[in-house]
């Protein structure tokens, strides 16, 4: 692994983002948009609010990262540019730390931007720091990062990678607590909610949102997040393939 | 020009197998060093999986395949061997400097080869000739001008194998006279070894030496002179059916 050769093909990848401006107002601007609605919808319940709220602050990167992802690592198979790569002297953790570093940056901006306008513009209610928000999401995005480099690998065209979206995700959003308690749910849905990393996402948004200090729990969830998305991008690592048929 | 006596490629019994195809037939040939080889023969005869072969991308291949005396695919290839696929691959989303300073910069990493680098993708794009159009985004370039890209690529940090796909194939006479210039350019300046796919018969005469390919199998292995006077044939196209018709009957006795 080289960092000069994982700086490069970040740099090459935000290059990429910087000739598509839509997509960038896209990736940023939609989930303010999606806060502002959701504060107007929950206009009578702000505890509603507050805790729908601060959990898709955790729910959104993970999704625009997964989108981003898969379609880009599509795209640099199907152009035959991946191939080129690994015929040239770049290790497969150098692209994939690469892609994670450069979607990690867009992650920030956009987690920045929505939780400062959940926390100063729409009153959402945070009993802990906003930087443990901040944590969170920017995890939540190296998951979606992981998630959308892995599936990209059994998508054979841009229509069937965005047709994973729905099969990897909405499970786990609804399995996630979002919509109901998970100790609330049929006994067999709450054991897979147990094992889906956005549960543990979900959790320690929901944390931050009652307790004023770092908890034990708290800890767990994101050490559970980290470990799912770093075990995920190294199931990516090994789609990427130097010799293919 | 530098080892020209050398061998670049050597096979011996290469096979690879495609799902239940056999693709390539226990082939032996080689490459010489600092020359142009011609690998010529009918769409779908093999050509892309040799090459691919060659460059240590293409898996199930067995037999014996040394690329400047390493395996084929060993690490310590991918800086030494330029390879251009068929289809441009090239950032669509990028400018052709862009894509250049990316590529340079995984051959030749780190704040130290700054302008080495630089250096490199300026040559790579007076090379191809795209000076005028360096600042363009690939994705807006005529189909030959990306393709002319995707060869610059292959060009940076002076490879001493180059392994190219059909590189002129769409491409008008005077820019695939441009391109054979270039690569006699590159033979003879840069002593770099060239092997060249085309199913294009005419380009064979500007090669020194040919790889003549059909159905998995090498027809002939020779150079274009040798070869018309041996097939008593006034052009290479002409040789290469005499050769076809003549393995036709040796199989049609053997049956």
């Amino acid at each position: 692994m080289s960092t000069a050769r994982t700086l490069a093909t970040a740099a090459r990848v935000l290059r990429q983002l910087g000739h598509d401006p839509r997509s960038i107002a896209l990736m940023i601007l939609v989930p303010c948009v999606m806060l502002f609605l959701l504060r107007f919808v929950f206009d009578g319940s702000p505890q509603t609010f507050d805790s729908i709220g601060a959990s898709l602050l955790g729910i959104f990167p993970l999704i625009t990262m997964f989108l981003v992802t898969s379609i880009a690592t599509l795209r640099e198979r199907a152009s035959g540019t991946l191939e080129r790569l690994l015929a040239m002297p770049l290790g497969k953790a150098d692209l994939i730390a690469g892609y994670a570093l450069a979607f990690g940056l867009v992650a920030v901006v956009q987690s920045l931007l929505a939780t400062s306008l959940a926390l100063w513009g729409l009153g959402l209610d945070i009993t802990g720091s906003a930087w443990l928000l901040l944590l969170v999401a920017l995890l939540d995005a190296l998951l979606g990062t992981a998630l959308g480099l892995f599936v990209s690998a059994f998508a054979a065209s841009e229509f069937q990678a965005v047709q994973f979206m729905p099969a990897v995700i909405f499970p786990q959003l609804l399995l996630c607590g979002l919509f109901t308690p998970r100790e609330t749910m049929q006994p067999a849905l709450e054991a897979i909610s147990d094992v889906l990393p956005m549960s543990y996402a979900v959790d320690a948004m929901n944390e931050v949102l009652r307790h004023p200090d770092v908890t034990g729990d708290f800890v767990r969830d994101i050490l559970v997040v980290a470990a799912c998305a770093l075990f995920v991008l190294a199931l990516g690592a090994a789609t990427l393939r130097r010799r293919t048929a | 020009m530098m080892n020209s006596s050398g061998v670049a490629v050597l096979a011996r019994g290469l096979t690879v197998v495609r799902g239940e195809r056999t693709v390539l037939r226990g082939l032996d040939f080689t490459v010489l060093s600092g020359r142009i080889t011609g690998l010529l023969g009918p769409s779908g005869c093999g050509k892309s999986t040799l090459m691919r072969a060659v460059v240590g991308t293409q898996a199930k291949v067995t037999g014996t395949l040394e690329i400047l005396g390493r395996p084929a695919g060993a690490a310590e290839l991918r800086s030494r061997i330029g390879y251009v696929t068929q289809a441009p691959s090239v950032y669509d989303d990028l400018t052709v400097r862009q894509n250049l300073e990316y590529f340079a910069s995984v051959l030749l990493p780190g704040r130290g080869s700054r302008d080495a680098r630089r250096a490199y993708v300026t040559r790579a794009i007076e090379d191809v000739d795209l000076a005028s159009h360096a600042d363009s985004l690939a994705g807006r370039l005529s189909g030959g001008q990306r393709s002319r890209v995707s060869l610059a690529v292959a060009l940076l940090g002076t490879p001493e194998v180059l392994v190219l796909d059909e590189p002129t194939v769409g491409l008008d006479p005077v820019l695939r006279r441009d391109l054979w210039d270039l690569f006699h350019r590159l033979a003879d300046e840069r002593g770099a070894t060239i092997l060249v796919s085309s199913h294009v018969m005419d380009e064979a005469e500007r090669c020194h030496r040919l790889l003549l390919m059909r159905d998995g199998r090498i027809l002939a292995e020779d150079e274009p002179d040798d070869l018309r006077i041996r097939t008593r044939s006034e052009t290479v196209e002409q040789a290469f059916l005499h050769l076809v018709d003549q393995a036709d009957a040796l199989q049609e006795d053997a049956r």
